[in-house]
């Protein structure tokens, strides 16, 4: 028999104590059930995971969307890894800001809360992307159907999370401090399929080389900024559009 | 006990050994939590007590702390790893002893079009250590596979999990057929991951909604009468 192991204690306790700021800080909020009122003459505001800002912002510049038209707010792209936080955090901030603005487009899709996104924006008066997930509203519904159909084990990176794969996937995942929980995290997926919203060939090469780490095949598919456009267009109409409207 | 301090497993009362073997669980110390069954093993101890006071208690405190957003699946998943491996010395024991009657068999699978199995494993360890016979069904499962699972093993619960908010309606496509077969009215079914909530398990009419691998087990143990 080995020798008794002699080591650091750290435990619940010691986790609790190292953190910088008090549990309660960090607790999901409970719903505000605050029903907010529209500023018909204020701009148009669209809160969006930071996941898709790069995108939003070369769309408002595309379509000629004015910045006193459209204000873009972004939550964290790291809430994509805690879905349970994104409806209280989204609440919270429509709460305290929605009567600064016209109208509210959600740069979510459901995003794996199950429901209760909606639930908020319906209390705003908000609306959001009518997808699942980014990944099916850049892909477009049916050709994220097929590609998910076609292949169950498909894990999906769009150009956001090819540029922050080691800091959202790799570290996100731990994979880092422990590379052998690889296999418990990727091991039922067969190809990483990157939906790339640009031609970029230094990130083609980036997530080749995440799949290559993954294990997985590599799938490309350009796909462009999908039904995200037409949203961004619809709740804030380029200037010579408006003037028809 | 304060951190940075060293300490020596065998030379803990077993009282501080439990406490410390729970702390070493959460903090994924696999080593550690085999010693630590190891020891309590050699002073004596019940295989089935080692495994509820200080394995199961250990998973469920991370449980809490899971749903509280204090620890992450990363980190659960290593907890889930210690535990295992002090699982590995009770389950030869526990398969032998007279003392711990099974409460029964409980299949588990990841519905249809979902390959997501980490909460499912997570329930299905936490259900062993609750004492039922678990059934794996793995990923990616039609209904046919639950249907015929429940034929060859007459389970006392059906469990299933689903990850995507796409494939999660498919549990009550499941729950539909095995509604017209009559086989809902004698099978307890409980449902979980993460998308899901009690309002959708009850509109697709499961038993039960588990939030979280210690909770799931709870809930099935309350489910086949032994909530104690």
């Amino acid at each position: 028999m080995r020798d008794s192991v002699a080591r650091r204690s750290g435990g619940r306790e010691a986790r609790l104590g190292r953190r910088a700021r008090p549990q309660e800080a960090e607790a999901v909020a409970p719903e505000l059930l605050v029903t907010t009122s529209a500023n018909p003459d204020g701009p148009a505001l669209v809160l969006a995971c930071g996941a898709i800002a790069n995108e939003i912002i070369a769309l408002r510049e595309q379509l000629g969307i004015a910045d006193e038209t459209m204000v873009l707010h972004c939550l964290p792209a790291e809430l994509h890894n805690r879905p349970g936080q994104i409806a209280p955090r989204v609440d919270a901030f429509l709460s305290e800001h929605r009567h600064k603005y016209s109208r509210v487009l959600l740069g979510y899709g459901d995003c794996g809360t199950g429901g209760a996104l909606d639930k908020v924006l319906a209390r705003h008066e908000a609306e959001r992307l009518p997808h699942m997930h980014c990944y099916e509203f850049f892909a477009g519904t049916p050709r994220f159907t097929r590609i998910a159909e076609a292949e169950v084990g498909s894990y999906f990176v769009t150009d956001f999370l090819v540029r922050h794969f080691d800091k959202l996937v790799w570290e996100g995942c731990g994979l880092d401090k422990r590379p052998e929980m690889l296999e418990t995290f990727f091991g039922n997926y067969r190809d990483l399929v990157y939906l790339a919203q640009t031609d970029n060939p230094a990130l083609e090469d980036k997530a080749r080389e995440a799949a290559a780490r993954l294990g997985l095949n590599y799938v490309y598919h350009k796909v462009g900024y999908g039904d995200l456009a037409e949203a961004i267009r619809k709740v804030a109409p380029p200037a010579a559009e408006a003037g028809h409207v | 006990m304060s951190d940075g301090e060293e300490i020596i497993l065998r030379d803990l009362s077993d009282d501080d050994l439990v406490e410390q073997m729970k702390d070493d669980l959460y903090d994924g110390l696999a080593d550690e939590v085999h010693e630590g069954t190891t020891i309590l093993l050699e002073r004596g101890w019940d295989a089935n007590t080692v495994l509820s006071e200080a394995l199961v208690e250990g998973m469920r405190i991370v449980g809490l702390d899971f749903r509280d957003g204090i620890l992450f699946v990363p980190e659960v998943l290593q907890c889930a790893g210690a535990m295992k491996a002090g699982m590995e010395l009770l389950r030869p024991i526990l398969a032998n002893s007279d003392s711990k009657a099974s409460l029964g068999t409980y299949v588990i699978g990841t519905v249809k079009g979902d390959i997501h199995d980490i909460g499912k494993n997570l329930v299905g360890m936490m259900l062993e250590g609750a004492g039922f016979e678990v059934v794996d069904l793995g990923i990616n499962n039609p209904v046919e596979n639950y249907l015929a699972a429940i034929d060859k093993h007459n389970p006392a619960i059906l469990g299933m999990s689903a990850l995507l908010t796409t494939t999660m309606p498919y549990m009550g496509v499941v729950i539909e057929e095995l509604d017209k077969r009559g086989i809902l009215k004698n099978l307890p079914v409980m449902v979980g991951g993460a998308p899901l909530n009690q309002e959708f398990a009850d509109a697709i009419g499961a038993h039960s909604y588990g939030r979280d691998a210690a909770m799931s087990a709870e809930l099935a143990k309350a489910l086949v009468g032994r909530n104690h």
